[in-house]
Parts: structure tokens; sequence; C-alpha cells
């Protein structure tokens, strides 16, 4: 049955050839960061269209099937999401004036907007990571859309990721709660700086993600918290909201308090976000990230 | 030729199967390993050599598309397709109990290493914990879906050889 032609080289020498070849690339794509280039490029024509349809498909089953379940509880919701217009109006108003003193006093301090509106571009969510150890997942807009590397996703009003990588008509977005994310935070009442990094194991417990190095006075920071990227970033935008937070404690060295912030995104059921096509200045002189 | 375009063919149908349509379906966000199967599959059907391509080129897809390095997953996927092959003087068409055991042993083996590699390496110790939340349920998940996928790969296999024998006596 087996045809060896006398020329070929043994199966064993191939894998030796085939494992130090990949050692190579992973080496070499680790330190000098490269992506698959044109491979990437390939890859991305083939197979994003697939995974576009097959995701075009699903939607619709989807909806269908979440059109008939709801029906039953719209009625209800309306009744209820009315009762919460009427309270948000009011608060509205309540915000309306403050922000009116605010600009005001904003004014009188000759100070700019503090959070300039981005510009954003919408996408979808094309496919999430094929394992089911990380987090990372693939937009259907690439750099024929002008993303970049680096740029922050947002998802309504919450941080979702950053793109790692681009392909011209995809993207890959690594999540907040990814196990190899580290985002630089700050506790939005106190300003004082934390490290959020994604936990695979504590996102599955309990819907958490960890943040560990807050320096803030005694118990400052309270459950409730809102956390939000930081001005020291050098990749997220500052002010982005990323969670609550959900539990906290001292450390035992007695300065820095670490615990658990809920992510203010519900990665669960992502399928549209939007990619921040403002990146952060990188030509600033920096200290240490 | 024929043979390679299929290969193709249900490497990509599993790839993106596997990162669109059973996402959605995952319990628990559990969700199964298709690519482990069909190159384990083909490893020991076809034989180390074959084994050893097709889970390279399924690798390098998954680290194309979600790798943090590439190489990695081609570089695992590539040996388990190797192991595999070693297999097929055993392997039976009949017998379903030889592909479920390798295929079990193949995902386990797969999900030990990238724990290593990319979870204990950076100080994620708890071990025990990831083996029963993550290892065990894509194990059950994956063998669930096995019992489907394995007699469809075996039946293009098997079809792919008839033609091939067919072709071969014609000018041979």
């Amino acid at each position: 049955m087996k045809r060896k032609s006398k020329h070929s080289i043994p199966t064993k020498y191939t894998l030796l050839i085939l494992t130090i070849f990949c050692v190579i690339v992973m080496f070499v794509s680790f330190t000098l960061n490269l992506s698959g280039g044109p491979l990437n490029a390939a890859a991305g024509y083939i197979f994003v269209p697939m995974q576009n349809g097959i995701n075009q498909v699903g939607t619709w089953i989807v909806n269908q099937a979440d059109e008939l379940a709801s029906l039953r509880n719209v009625m209800q919701e309306n009744k209820e999401l009315q009762a919460e217009v009427d309270k948000l109006t009011q608060d509205l108003n309540t915000i309306k004036l403050e922000q009116y003193e605010l600009n005001n006093l904003r004014e009188l301090m000759e100070l700019d907007q503090k959070y300039p509106s981005y510009e954003k571009v919408a996408a979808r969510v094309i496919g999430s990571d094929g394992g089911n150890w990380f987090n990372t997942f693939l937009i259907d807009k690439g750099e024929n859309d002008g993303i970049e590397k680096d740029m922050n996703v947002i998802a309504g009003s919450g941080l979702v990721g950053i793109v790692i990588d681009t392909g011209p008509n995809y993207a890959k977005v690594r999540s907040i709660i990814d196990d190899a994310s580290n985002v630089s935070g700050m506790a939005l009442s106190t300003a004082d700086r934390c490290i959020v990094n994604g936990n695979l194991a504590s996102m599955n417990e309990n819907q958490v993600i960890q943040f560990t190095d807050l320096k803030c006075d005694d118990n400052d920071v309270k459950t409730g918290e809102q956390l939000v990227t930081s001005h020291i970033s050098d990749k997220y935008l500052e002010g982005i909201l990323i969670g609550y937070v959900s539990a906290i404690k001292r450390d035992s060295n007695n300065l820095t308090y670490s615990g658990t912030v809920t992510p203010a995104v519900d990665f669960q059921h992502l399928q549209e976000v939007l990619v921040v096509l403002d990146k952060k200045q990188s030509g600033n002189p920096r200290g240490n990230k | 030729m024929r043979r390679k375009l299929t290969v193709f063919l249900i490497i990509s149908i599993c790839f993106i199967l596997q990162c669109t349509l059973f996402q959605a379906f995952s319990f628990a966000s559990i969700s199964p390993n298709l690519l482990i199967v069909a190159v384990s599959s083909f490893g020991f059907m076809r034989g180390r050599k074959e084994g050893m391509w097709i889970g390279f080129f399924s690798g390098l897809l998954l680290d194309l598309f979600f790798g943090s390095v590439i190489g990695f997953y081609a570089l695992v996927y590539a040996y388990i397709g190797y192991v595999n092959g070693f297999f097929r003087k055993r392997f039976f068409p009949d017998d379903i109990k030889l592909p479920l055991i390798l295929i079990a042993a193949s995902d386990l083996s797969y999900n030990m290493l990238v724990y290593f590699f990319l979870f204990f390496l950076r100080g994620r110790f708890r071990f025990g914990y990831y083996f029963l939340h993550i290892m065990l349920p894509e194990l059950v998940y994956t063998i669930l879906v096995t019992i489907v996928l394995y007699f469809l790969i075996l039946r293009i296999n098997q079809k792919l050889e008839s033609i091939e024998k067919r072709s071969a006596s014609k000018f041979v």
C-alpha cells in the first residue's frame, strides 16, 4: 500500500525540522511582535466571509427564537420601563442642572472637556477563541476600515478590550477578562491607581476579574466603586469604565488593596462592539508604565 | 489532490464551527474541541506523516486567528497528529473504543500542554481547579461530539480510499 520513494525524508526528521521551524517562528514572532503578515491576509479572505455567513444565519435563528420568547415578557417589561423612564427623567433633570453648573465652573477654570467624544466604528463579533483557555475574539472590521493595533474596544459604556492584531478584513481583540490581559485602572472617585487583570478562574466561578496594587487611604474605596482606565496607561484611553468593585480587602503588606471587579460589559452575549479610532498619544515622554 | 482538498474542507468546517456555532452551544462557557477530533482521527487513520501535517496546518490556523505567538498551536497539534499516527496498525474502523480513547487522550494532553505553557508558566498554579473546570468538561463535551464527528470523518476517509484504490488499479 505504502509507496515510498527513495528520496523522501523519514517522518521523524520532518517532525524535527517542523519543531525547530515552529520554535524559531515562535521566538521571532514573540520578540519582534510580528504577526502572520501575508498569511493573516490570506486566512482572513478565506475564513472571515464564512464566519460572517454562519453568524448571520445563527443570529437570524436566535432572533426568531428570541422574538417568540420575549413577546410574553414585553408587556410586563413595558410597565416597569415606563416607571423607570419617569424616574430617570427626574434624575436627568437634576443631572442637567449639575452639568450646567459644571460647565460653568470648567469655563471658569479654562479647562477643556475632560473626555472628548472619540471617533468610533461599530463592528460585529464573528468568532471567539476556539479553545476554552483564552478570551480573544474576532470582529468583522480590519485594516480596510482604518482599524489598527492597540485601538480600544468598547461596548455600551464599558471597556471590552484592545485590538491585538489586524488583518485586512478582520481584527483580533483581547478582552479584559482574558487571563493574559492587564489594564491600568483607577478608582473614579479617588483617582487611586490599580492594575486590573483578567482571570479565567474567577471569571468562571463568579463572573468577576481581579484588581491588585490599589494604593488608597484607609477604606477609601468601597464595594460598588467604579473603576475606570487610568491616565497613565499607555494603550488605554483615559476614563473608560472597566467595572464595579465587588469585593476589596487589604493586602498582607498593609499598604495596598486588592479585590475583584464585576466588568461593566456582558461578555457572554457580546454581539456588537465599538472600536475607538483614536489611539492614546504615544509620542509623549513617559516614565515607566 | 482530491484528498488534500477534502481534508482542507474538513479542517475549515471544523475550525469555523468551533469558533462560531459551538461557542453559542457552549455549556458553562465550555465548548468542544473539534479540531483535535479531526487531527487525531486523521492521525490514526492515515499514519504519522499525514497526521503531523494536518495537525500542523490546523494549528497554524488557530495561531493566525487566536494565538498570541505564531507557531505554538501548530507545534502542539503537529505532535498530536504524529503521536496518533503510531496507532495506525492497531486501528480497525469498526471498533470505536480505540478512537475514543485516543481522541480523549489527545484532548487531555493538548489541554495539559496549553495549561503548562500558557498558564502554569505565568504563575497560575491552581491545577486542580483548571483540571476540574476546564479540562474535564471539555473532555466530556469533545467525546460526545466525537461520537458523531468521528463516523463522518471515517466515512469520508473510506470513500476517499476506495476512490484512490480504484484509480490506482486503473493506471497500474
